[in-house]
């Protein structure tokens, strides 16, 4: 190791480290700009200009490798005189607006200028302009006459999001950052783009100019969007939730969050919100107090329990719901007798009943998804359904050369070196998954497990089976859609064979935020799951935080059975048209902003966190709500004090892994094989759904920001030229799409629309838009005409 | 829009590099694309770039870095007059000022018929001969006096 000198401290440098490095690990602060941990070198704003013994002139610290008798200066007059030349320069364009500047108080640049810059500028003359572009909703590029051209937001794009939607055109003074024709910024994670971008040039489009920094209250919180629990600063200002930030955790979620994390914030403020409680009175909903309502609910149940027994009673939690509030729901279920009770609106099949359902995680620290040298990753849209660890998968291809495997429903490009991408129809996963585990079994000369008779391995699936045999660290990954899927269960046995098969490690990414939470709070169903609530309805039904017609595998379905229901007690912090036909108790729960709890993340981390502002109008935390309706209903064990007191009954403090992670996980599954979840429709269209990320939960469906990106246009009805020519159809034309359920049949109007990636015989539909909501199951057979 | 010949033509400068490095073809890619069609679209640029597998934003920096490449149609004869500064110590900016007054155009402009389009140019390596101009990013023409640049426009049909 070499050992160097950074103003008089010695210190040993790390093999390869560069001055700016060693540096950091000094606490030996060294101005920069274009230099980031997380990109590639550009050195090319030349801000960290250092002296350097016996070199001739200052160098770049940020691309300098320490060498071995290096003595460094940071503030001799050579590099201070370098520092404030180099100062000077970024100036002479830059318009030193500040004071009109959304970066004020947060600049780098403003910072440095202060730090490190002179008082006064040579340059008199005119300065150059540079046009303001536009990006689409979430990044304004008002003022790029501030840009230094750091290209921090290029190499972002090229190294990060894998796609590269900035580029700087031009050379010298005529430099400017743009995209493509003035093209929008699509990438899911262009968010952090703002966060890089160490002046005004790219700020927040829905934060700009409504508050300075310096007003802001910055909180702890928890990402309840998907598993990944990104760590996040909320910001706020009066009460109200004015920004979010991502809070830097290499572990969980690095230095970024993805868009739907950052925005999904403006969905807190929505004109939807729930503020008073409601009850139905002579069909009409009125507002009215707490107590009435409470009382209402209780009363409601008791009923319901003295006339028809406690198996008419449902209730269903949002999967993003904390794990004490599905913990206190299931509590009042099982209090007043019923074992009806689910945190998986969309799954369609469930383990048998006696088949232990464990609690499914990813089966590793998320962390370790770098290190990785196969992943298998089956049934996933794995970009929108999960972008961070897409993010990371994409460092583990092209740092570690780790080969990653898809299997999908559809060719979205995942944005990363792919070793193998198979897309296959919906009923036909189980099979493609098949012949891996019989490739591997023919492979590896273990006997092919009984079920397996009649599949043929072919080309890709001998050449997946092969990369999870060689040596090193691999996992196979079960995304949402194979565990939305309609033979779920059979998805995950057969996954199961190939773990056992190859050594390779089971895990699941999990299809939404608390999925983890929600097998460790108790509200796995005893009796009645999240789909047989409904196909077997009940007179009863409490739903938490969720649109059960949207968020549901089948709205048709669920609505039918919410309709001919008695009594519909709804907790949400939103309240939606359908709610306002169905509900007769309307309950207004606090959103994760606005009360405590706990996340427990994909790698069953921990993470419980304070409500950052006070809730809403009347609104109040789910928790507490439940705890009073637990005393209203006369059952035990509803005394907390506090949510920690939930979390630390659910989850015992000594129970835990290295104080933050969640004991007794389990991904195994002992079933046989189903040779006739094997078999492939014929001869019918099949529904391929995608939960689009910005439909993905009701807060995020009311942040208007993102609903203005490309990825929340409208859904259509995409498939591929044959399809299409299958069904009489032409691109563009509106064509009718029709399910069948028990429930009746379905029926949405969309465009069609031509897409090669649909697999032939199938239609992507996507699931939760109003659009579509009239529609069946997820992935089912489903009719197209023309209109 | 690419032709069948183009394409042949950026199929061998692929060749060069290899396999999986096609990117590293784009300013040859570009150059053909932009011979065949006189001048860069942004939907000829976007066509290279899909070609070659790169974001269209990535070829656009090279088209736009490179002074050769033409995001404008320019007339049958491009003249590129250098400026940079042993030029301009040598008569450059006097060249391009008699070009301008002798054609009745200025900077970046063509003739109204389509025949000679200004440029100015930065050091072509021929600071020596200085005047000197470019004619089509090929032909270069030495010590441009007057003389020499009346010569040259009577050969220009
Ligand atoms: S826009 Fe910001 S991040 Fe991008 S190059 Fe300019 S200063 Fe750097
Ligand atoms: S930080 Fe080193 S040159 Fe920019
Ligand atoms: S400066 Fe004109 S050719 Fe070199």
């Amino acid at each position: 190791m070499p050992e160097i000198e950074i103003d008089g401290q010695l210190v040993q440098a790390p093999e390869g480290a560069t001055i700016m490095e060693v540096a950091e690990q000094l606490g030996v602060y060294i101005p920069h700009f274009c230099y980031h941990k997380k990109l590639s070198i550009a050195a090319n704003c030349r801000m960290c200009l250092v002296q350097v013994e016996k070199a001739a002139k200052p160098v770049p610290a940020c691309a300098t490798p320490a060498t071995n008798g290096m003595k460094v200066f940071t503030h001799s007059s050579l590099a201070v005189k370098a520092q404030q030349g180099v100062m000077e320069f970024l100036l002479i364009n830059h318009p030193l607006d500040c004071p009109i500047c959304d970066q004020g108080g947060e600049c780098q640049l403003q910072d440095l200028a202060v730090g490190y810059g002179a008082g006064a500028s040579h340059y008199q003359e005119e300065k150059r302009v540079v046009f303001h572009k536009d990006a689409g909703s979430l990044i304004s590029m008002q003022e790029m006459s501030r840009c230094i051209h750091c290209t921090r937001c290029v190499r972002f794009g090229q190294e990060i999001a894998g796609v590269m939607e900035f580029g700087m055109a031009n050379r010298t003074m005529h430099s400017e950052i743009v995209t493509f024709l003035g093209r929008s910024v699509d990438s899911e994670l262009s968010g952090n783009m703002i966060d890089l971008c160490p002046v005004g040039a790219l700020t927040s489009k829905p934060f700009r100019f409504a508050a300075r920094s310096w007003e802001l209250s910055r909180l702890p919180s928890i990402s309840l969007h998907d598993s990944v629990g990104a760590n996040l600063t909320v910001q706020a200002r009066n009460h109200r939730v004015m920004r979010v930030l991502p809070r830097e955790n290499e572990a969980v979620n690095e230095c970024w969050i993805s868009d739907r994390d950052r925005f999904s914030y403006e969905g807190l403020n929505s004109p939807e919100r729930l503020t008073k409680p409601m009850i139905r009175v002579d069909g009409q909903l009125r507002e009215v107090e707490w107590s009435v309502a409470l009382d209402y609910a209780a009363h409601g149940l008791r009923d319901i329990v003295a006339r028809h027994g406690a198996d008419e009673i449902a209730a269903l939690a949002a999967p993003w719901s904390t794990l004490e509030e599905m913990h206190l729901l299931q509590k009042v279920v099982r209090g007043l007798g019923s074992g009806n009770v689910d945190f998986r609106p969309r799954r369609y099949d469930y383990a048998p009943s006696g088949v232990p359902a464990g609690a499914r995680w990813l089966g590793m620290r998320i962390a370790e998804l770098n290190e990785l040298d196969t992943a298998l990753v089956v049934g996933s849209f794995v970009r929108k359904d999960i972008p961070l660890f897409a993010q990371r998968l994409r460092q583990a291809a092209k740092h570690n050369g780790t080969r990653v495997t898809l299997i999908s429903l559809g060719n979205d490009d995942p944005l990363m070196a792919m070793h193998e991408h198979v897309v296959v129809a919906p009923s036909e996963l189980p099979a493609a998954l098949a012949r891996v585990v019989k490739a591997a079994a023919l492979q590896c000369r273990v006997p092919v497990p009984a079920g397996l008779e009649a599949i043929v391995p072919d080309i890709p699936s001998e050449a997946i089976a092969t990369s999870l045999r060689v040596r090193g660290r691999s996992m196979i990954f079960l995304g949402r859609v194979a565990v939305q899927h309609p033979h779920a269960v059979q998805i995950h046995v057969l996954a199961q064979h190939l773990s056992d098969i190859t050594g390779a490690n089971l895990g699941f990414f999990g299809d939404s935020g608390n999925i983890v939470g929600g097998y460790l709070s108790g509200a796995l169903p005893s009796a009645r799951n999240a789909r047989t609530m409904f196909t077997d309805p009940r007179r009863a039904y409490v739903m938490l935080g969720i649109e059960p017609e949207l968020d549901c595998h089948n709205p048709q379905l669920t609505l039918a059975a919410l309709r001919q229901a008695d009594l519909r007690i709804v907790l949400s912090p939103f309240i939606s048209e359908a709610m306002r036909e169905y509900a007769d108790v309307l309950l207004p729960v606090a959103p994760f902003t606005e009360t405590s709890g706990t996340f427990v993340n994909a790698e069953g981390r921990v993470q419980s966190f304070k409500g950052v502002v006070r809730p809403l109008g009347e609104a109040r935390p789910a928790w507490k709500v439940l705890r009073v309706l637990g005393n209203l209903l006369n059952l035990d064990g509803f005394d907390q004090e506090s949510s920690e007191e939930v979390r630390d009954a659910v989850l015992p403090p000594e129970t835990l892994i290295d104080g933050e992670f969640a004991s007794g996980l389990d991904n195994g599954i002992k079933l046989p094989i189903d040779p006739a979840a094997l078999v492939s429709a014929k001869g019918v269209f099949e529904r391929v759904a995608d939960v689009p990320i910005y439909f993905s939960d009701p807060l995020v469906r009311r942040a208007p920001a993102l609903q203005k990106t490309r990825d929340a246009a409208p859904p259509t009805a995409r498939m591929s030229a044959r399809t299409l020519a299958e069904a009489g159809l032409v691109a563009g034309a509106p064509v009718r799409l029709r399910q069948e359920s028990i429930a009746g049949s379905g029926e949405a109007v969309l465009t069609a629309a031509l897409d090669d990636g649909v697999p032939d015989g199938c239609v992507r539909v996507s699931a939760a838009h109003p659009a579509t909501a009239a529609l069946g199951d997820m992935f089912g057979t489903i009719q197209v005409e023309p209109v | 829009m690419l032709t069948p010949e183009s394409l042949a033509r950026i199929d061998r400068e692929i060749a060069k590099y290899p396999v999986g490095q096609q990117q590293s073809a784009v300013m040859a890619a570009l150059a053909i694309a932009q011979e065949a069609h006189g001048w860069l679209s942004p939907e000829l640029i976007e066509e290279v770039a899909v070609y070659l597998g790169m974001p269209p934003v990535a070829a656009l920096e090279v088209a736009t870095f490179y002074n050769m490449y033409d995001l404008k149609p320019v007339g049958r004869y491009k003249l590129t007059v250098c400026t940079n500064l042993p030029c301009m110590l040598s008569g450059g900016v006097d060249a391009l000022e008699y070009l301008q007054k002798k054609l009745g155009i200025g900077l970046d402009e063509t003739t109204p018929d389509g025949r000679i389009t200004l440029k100015q140019g930065e050091c072509m390596g021929a600071c020596g001969d200085a005047p000197v101009v470019l004619v089509n990013n090929r032909r270069m023409c030495a010590s441009m006096t007057p003389a020499e640049i009346d010569r040259l426009l009577a050969e220009l049909d």
